[in-house]
């Protein structure tokens, strides 16, 4: 499932999707990352493919409200996995992430999730207290945010392309990746950066204004209609 | 006796430099390797989450406590330039006497900091008084 081959099917199928079913874009396209599935049509037709969205899930953030996908339609977003007391990678990792929020601070095309894997410890007083410590008083700019349960915690991580394992050799008992993920307006991941590498930490500030201007093109299109 | 020990004076000035600038070295590859992901490259931490160490008043206020820090780690609430920090320090008990010393003369001596050498000696000593 977690698999690190879907980067170049799904590049290659970006390229060919665009070029049978839209008119050529100018402006680069980002790819379209994660599981997908070819169904052949039944009147013969080329297949269609079909891009699997992020699972549905039900977090509740810092401020006690819920997160939810819908909290997101229409939006994209940026989502990381950490959790408050993790003497690894995470410090550096919400330092990153905290980086490209800081180019996007009001833009509400744009919002920012972080997810615990220590739902036990990081109660939403927790969750609370270490937003505000990393200087986020809007929730709703960026959620820190909890599934309430451990094993669905990771799950959701490797749907977002974050690795956990639970590890007793790992400093704070669990080892993980510091993925950053970039969703669109309709679930599909569109980006996947090293958050711990600066120059892929680049590569998604770079990528944001993309994403963005895709999404309000599909706005104005369903406008029109 | 003076005879005997000056081949040995000989040698021991020939590995100082040497032996100096190693330590120097060590002393950053052991803040790389155990503190840089939280403290910040440059020392700066991490907004209220993590104290910075450039520049941080409880470097020189806690002197003579940062051996212990640094081997024991801590969990508690930390005020440094003004602002009250509370998050977890890890512990390095596998950091020996020595290693301490040169990582603490690294970031004693970067970002704007100047405190005066620690030798082997007072870390060990300092060491002993760990709670
Ligand atoms: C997991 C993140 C983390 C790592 C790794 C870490 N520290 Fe800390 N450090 C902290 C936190 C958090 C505090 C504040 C502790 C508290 O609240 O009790 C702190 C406090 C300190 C302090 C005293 C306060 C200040 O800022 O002057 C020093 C000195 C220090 N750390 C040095 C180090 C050194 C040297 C290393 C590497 C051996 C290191 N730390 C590794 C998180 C970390």
């Amino acid at each position: 499932m977690f698999k690190r081959l879907f980067l170049l099917p799904a590049l290659a199928a970006t390229l060919l999707t665009t070029a049978c079913t839209e008119p050529p874009k100018t402006a680069a396209t980002l790819p379209i990352l994660g599981e997908r599935d070819v169904r052949p049509r039944a009147d013969g037709g080329p297949a269609d493919t079909i891009y699997q969205a992020v699972p549905t899930y039900q977090l509740v953030d810092q401020a006690g409200q819920p997160v939810t996908n819908q909290t997101f339609a229409g939006r994209a977003y940026v989502t990381d996995f950490f959790f408050a007391t993790c003497p690894g990678i995470c410090p550096k990792l919400q330092s990153a992430l905290l980086t490209v929020y800081k180019k996007f601070p009001t833009d509400p095309r744009i919002s920012f999730l972080s997810i615990t894997i220590d739902p036990e410890h990081d109660s939403t007083a927790v969750l609370k207290d270490y937003a505000e410590r990393l200087g986020i008083s809007d929730a709703a700019r960026w959620h820190f945010a909890s599934l309430g349960d451990r094993a669905k915690s990771f799950e959701l991580a490797n749907h977002l392309l974050t690795g956990v394992v639970p590890d007793s050799l790992a400093p704070g008992g669990l080892a993980h990746n510091g993925v950053l993920a970039l969703v669109d307006d309709q679930g599909r991941i569109r980006g996947a950066y090293d958050g711990l590498n600066a120059e892929q930490v680049a590569n998604l500030q770079r990528d944001i204004p993309i994403l963005l201007a895709e999404i309000d093109g599909r706005k104005k299109g369903v406008a029109k209609q | 006796m003076p005879r005997r020990s000056l081949p040995f004076a000989v040698l021991a000035l020939l590995a100082l430099p040497g032996c100096f600038s190693n330590n120097r070295h060590q002393g950053e590859r052991l803040y790389v390797q155990h503190c840089a992901s939280c403290h910040g490259d440059q020392g700066q931490g991490l907004e209220r989450l993590i104290p910075p160490l450039a520049g941080s008043d409880y470097l020189t206020d806690h002197r003579g406590e940062l051996p212990c820090l640094l081997r024991n780690g801590q969990n508690a609430v930390i005020v440094v330039n003004g602002i009250g920090y509370h998050n977890v320090m890890p512990s390095n008990k596998g950091l020996s006497p020595a290693q301490l010393t040169n990582l603490l003369n690294y970031i004693e001596s970067h970002w704007g900091n100047e405190a005066a050498p620690r030798t082997i000696h007072d870390v060990e000593k300092q060491l002993e008084g760990c709670r």
